[in-house]
């Protein structure tokens, strides 16, 4: 429950009877706490002096009506922390002006799968959350029903209060804890769940929990985390991906004023984002460490990787272009043949009219705001205690083992509040850094990266290249569809988040389509970021299909509609996942928000495109409107998007929050590169890797479609679209379309 | 080593550092105020905003040789001001935050903004405002934040 600084209390517990269920309760009567884990600053609200019951692994409800709710998975930007208890909250009947969320700590037998990543959190939960508040519910009305000696029937609850309407008898729940948290707890499968007309929480905006510790400067990341007697670290490593230390002049470093220690960390294990070679400095402030080891003599075998470059990977995957492709891409067990895609190609070539065009997108770098950092303790007792501000903390742990040799168990992590995840903290390198440095060092440290090493050690978003051919017959209709995608890998398989899929739009929707694969041989670290290949991938095919919509003489947006209303006896290839209906619904909704139809009438140097893009179970589809320039240079003044990510918006704030977010962040990654020269990431900070900022951030309508399905996602779906109708519209705007991005190497001027 | 004296949040705070320690290394590391954050080290991102005697200064690049008398305000004081305690709120009422991380840098840039110009129009707000980035992108809000806080109508006036 360390979900701050300063003070890290344990004492407060959810009590656990049976792994897994959550629902398990336990009758415990727990002192109070002084404090959530926040820090002991005047502005903290003061916490109730009376004891605490808890209902189950995730409620905890005091005598004087205070309810304490779990937050289980890493917060990291994306609202999680507020939104799963609301769920809980909701069931319970909770006033909400009575709870108090809590951090939970990595602990997956208490709280089952722990990550902040996939957008899987809504979909995951949405059942199992409300059912432990549901529950929880159930065993109060249980204990109201004994105590008026009345059938459960006659009961019901308001906010916080079981009522008996016929005797106008309301009792609180915190006066029924105590007898509540004495029964068992029911099956969640005989639960009733509410009446979605009848919610109270969801469906409500409900602000950001740690906002009013935000806005006060209160130390609640990971960067923040102080213990007692703690060191401050830094951690050099190999400017090349798997470089080896060969020496390092630590003892003349460890003599200099304000460092306590230094020396050399040798790598375990084989992965680029685990522990690496390096070598640590250690002492009283940050600053002097991070100076200090820029007096650091270090000689290193660089490796095998130290020959990349982009220059290289780029030759290379013009020349892969120009040949077959190595493989072709199909769902397991049903990957085209040579013969198909050779069939594919025939299509194209005797179509009334062909369209080809390339595109090429760059790596990119998560960059979230707060560098990577990680406070660890590796105690004398063998035990380890991790303060990490991570997306991932089993993933953490496991590294930690593996380097300190020690079991899981013994490991104890607290998830701390990250300032921006986008992926990056799903690997736990700095984790497994600051545990091994505290062991050496024989003391707590905090390890803390600087910009340029965030920048320069990362599992970067592969960059890739699309090489498309279309045919349209007589009628301007798509009737062929081929990509040969180049990408990094080896021994015939793609780089982690490398890939393209095989079943990616328009498969299964036109008379043929074939898509090719070949490798690029290249080890760098490469990860997933927000909305991993959808990034990418949604990019090059819708801007290519936008390509064909206008060689095909037709509207952009029609024609994607018209696509995806495509009779099945017409198709060939297979579909994904995509619900053609709620995509063609998305569309024909952002068409009317967005006056698409007014589109022609705008000057020349301004345009409107259209983009879509099914991921991460969520129906997005935006239209940007692009003021260019006579000079080139170019702003988004407004992007509608529209989502349909299910029945319920349970969060309305926080869910708009993330479109928006969404679509500066896609802006942005138009605008970003990174590039390799001598196996090194050339790029090191803000300057070289730039943030859209306020001046160029759009206007934004986001909207969502509701449908009758169960909610899902939001932190990633809003995002691929926005690029290539930012690119569609650039070309509405000027004639001239973004094949490669960054979108600066495209000359966009015009007369 | 040399000892500083500094006037921090109204507050005579001493320390003794090397004189080319960033101020945000002497906030952060030696007198515990961590809401000033780090971000890039090179005054590009503006996570580290504090003021000087109530100009906006990037905490990063600012020697504490350099500081002097002049008076340090940091979030953890800005809801001291009045026009603080406005921006505060405003971030609140709007629900500005995702990770929250830059929002400490926006609110002292803001209010520094406010508080030259009452009434900010679009342009001053792109202006004063396009030195601190927003990984998660909240810009929308914290414009809207901004107007909220000077009391001035919350319409985007911007080219559309």
């Amino acid at each position: 429950m360390a979900d701050g600084n300063i003070t890290i209390n344990t004492s407060r517990r959810f009590f656990l009877l049976a792994a897994g269920s959550g629902l398990v309760l336990a009758g415990c009567v727990t002192p109070a706490d002084t404090t959530d884990g926040a820090p002991a600053i005047a502005a903290a609200p003061a916490k109730p002096a009376a004891p605490v019951v808890d209902m189950n692994n995730f409620v905890a409800i005091s005598p004087d009506g205070t309810i304490r709710i779990m937050s289980k998975n890493p917060e990291i930007g994306q609202g999680i922390k507020t939104m799963l208890p609301m769920l809980i909250a909701e069931e319970l009947d909770a006033d909400w002006s009575k709870v108090v969320i809590e951090q939970g700590d990595a602990d997956q037998k208490r709280y089952g799968q722990q990550i902040a990543g996939g957008s899987f959190a809504t979909p995951q939960h949405w059942i199992p959350q409300r059912q432990v508040g549901r529950a929880a519910r159930q065993m109060l009305l249980a204990a109201a029903a004994a105590r008026l000696a009345v059938p459960v029937s006659e009961l019901t609850t308001e906010p916080s209060m079981v009522v008996h309407a016929a005797t106008n008898k309301k009792i609180p729940y915190g006066d029924l804890v105590a007898d509540a948290a004495k029964l068992t707890p029911p099956e969640p499968a005989t639960l009733t769940m509410k009446d979605p007309k009848d919610y109270r929480i969801i469906g409500k905006s409900m602000r950001n929990w740690d906002s009013p510790k935000i806005v006060r400067g209160e130390p609640i990341f990971g960067i923040d985390v102080k213990v007692d007697g703690m060191k401050y670290a830094h951690f050099v490593k190999c400017p090349v991906f798997g470089g080896k230390i060969v020496s390092a002049n630590t003892a003349e470093i460890k003599a200099l004023p304000g460092i306590t220690d230094s020396f050399v960390v040798k790598q375990v294990g084989a992965s680029l984002m685990g522990l690496l070679d390096g070598v640590a400095v250690v002492g009283d402030d940050w600053w002097t460490v991070k100076e200090a080891a820029k007096k650091l003599k270090i000689q290193w075998n660089e490796g095998a990787a130290a020959d990349h470059s982009t220059a290289s990977f780029d030759s290379q995957a013009s020349a892969l272009a120009k040949a077959k492709p190595q493989a072709f891409l199909g769902p397991q067990g049903k990957a085209p043949t040579e013969a198909n895609w050779a069939a594919s190609e025939a299509a194209v070539n005797g179509a009334a009219k062909k369209v080809e065009a390339s595109y090429t997108y760059p790596f990119l770098v998560h960059a979230p705001l707060e560098p990577q950092n990680c406070t660890a303790h590796a105690k004398a007792d063998g035990t380890v205690e991790i303060w990490a501000p991570t997306q991932l903390p089993g993933q953490g742990i496991g590294l930690v083992a593996e380097a300190l040799g020690v079991t899981a168990d013994k490991i104890t992590c607290h998830m701390i509040r990250c300032g921006g995840g986008f992926g990056r903290r799903l690997a736990n390198d700095y984790m497994v850094e600051a545990a091994a440095i505290s062991k050496q060092a024989g003391v707590p440290v905090k390890l803390l990266w600087t910009r340029e090493q965030d920048t320069q050690h990362n599992p970067y978003r592969p960059g890739g290249y699309h090489n498309f051919r279309a045919g349209l017959d007589a009628q301007g209709n798509l009737v062929a569809l081929t990509n040969h995608f180049v990408t990094f890998g080896a021994n015939g398989r793609a780089l982690g988040n490398a890939t393209s899929p095989p079943t990616e739009f328009p498969s299964g929707f036109i008379a043929n389509t074939t898509y090719g694969q070949s490798l690029v041989p290249g080890n760098m670290p490469t990860g997933p970021l927000r909305a991993p290949v959808s990034n990418a991938v949604c990019f090059a095919y819708q801007s290519f299909i936008d390509e064909v919509a206008i060689a095909a003489g037709k509207d952009p947006l029609q024609f994607r509609i018209d696509l995806l209303n495509a009779p099945a006896a017409a198709v060939s290839g297979e579909k994904g996942p995509m619900n053609a209906k709620r995509m063609a619904d998305v569309l024909d909704v952002v068409r009317q928000r967005s006056g698409w139809a007014s589109r022609t009438s705008l000057p020349k140097g301004t345009g409107m495109g259209v983009a879509f893009y099914f991921s991460h179970q969520g129906y997005f589809a935006q239209v940007a409107k692009v003021k260019v320039e006579q000079n080139g240079s170019w702003r988004v003044q407004k992007v509608w998007s529209v989502g349909d990510v299910g029945s319920t918006i349970i969060n309305p704030t926080n869910a708009h929050n993330q479109v928006q977010g969404s679509i500066v962040d896609g802006i942005s990654e138009m605008h970003q590169k990174i590039t390799f020269d001598k196996g090194r990431t050339v790029q090191s900070n803000f300057q070289d890797m730039p943030l859209l900022r306020m001046d160029y951030a759009p206007q934004i309508d986001s909207h969502f479609h509701i449908s009758s399905n169960s909610p899902t996602g939001l932190g990633e779906p809003a995002l691929p679209p926005v690029l290539p109708a930012v690119a569609n519209a650039i070309f509405a705007a000027t004639g001239k379309r973004i094949r490669v991005l960054p979108a600066v190497q495209s000359d966009l001027r015009w007369t | 080593m040399t000892t500083y004296t500094l006037n921090v949040n109204g507050k005579t705070q001493t320390v003794d550092v090397d004189g080319a320690m960033p101020l945000l290394w002497v906030l952060r590391d030696k007198l515990d105020l961590k809401g000033t954050k780090f971000g890039c080290g090179i005054a590009m991102c503006g996570a580290c905003t504090v003021h000087l005697d109530g100009e906006v200064a990037r905490a990063c690049v600012t020697p504490v040789s350099s500081v002097g008398a002049k008076r340090v305000t940091t979030i953890e004081a800005i809801g001291e001001t009045k026009t603080g305690q406005a921006v505060q709120k405003a971030w609140l009422d709007v629900d500005v935050m995702q990770c929250g991380y830059c929002q400490a840098g926006q609110v002292m840039a803001a209010t520094a903004l406010i508080n030259k110009n009452p009434k900010p129009n679009d342009k001053d707000i792109d202006m004063a405002m396009q030195g601190n980035a927003c990984r998660c992108g909240t810009y929308v809000r914290i414009r809207e934040a901004i107007k909220t806080a000077a009391g001035v109508d919350t319409k985007d006036t911007r080219e559309v």
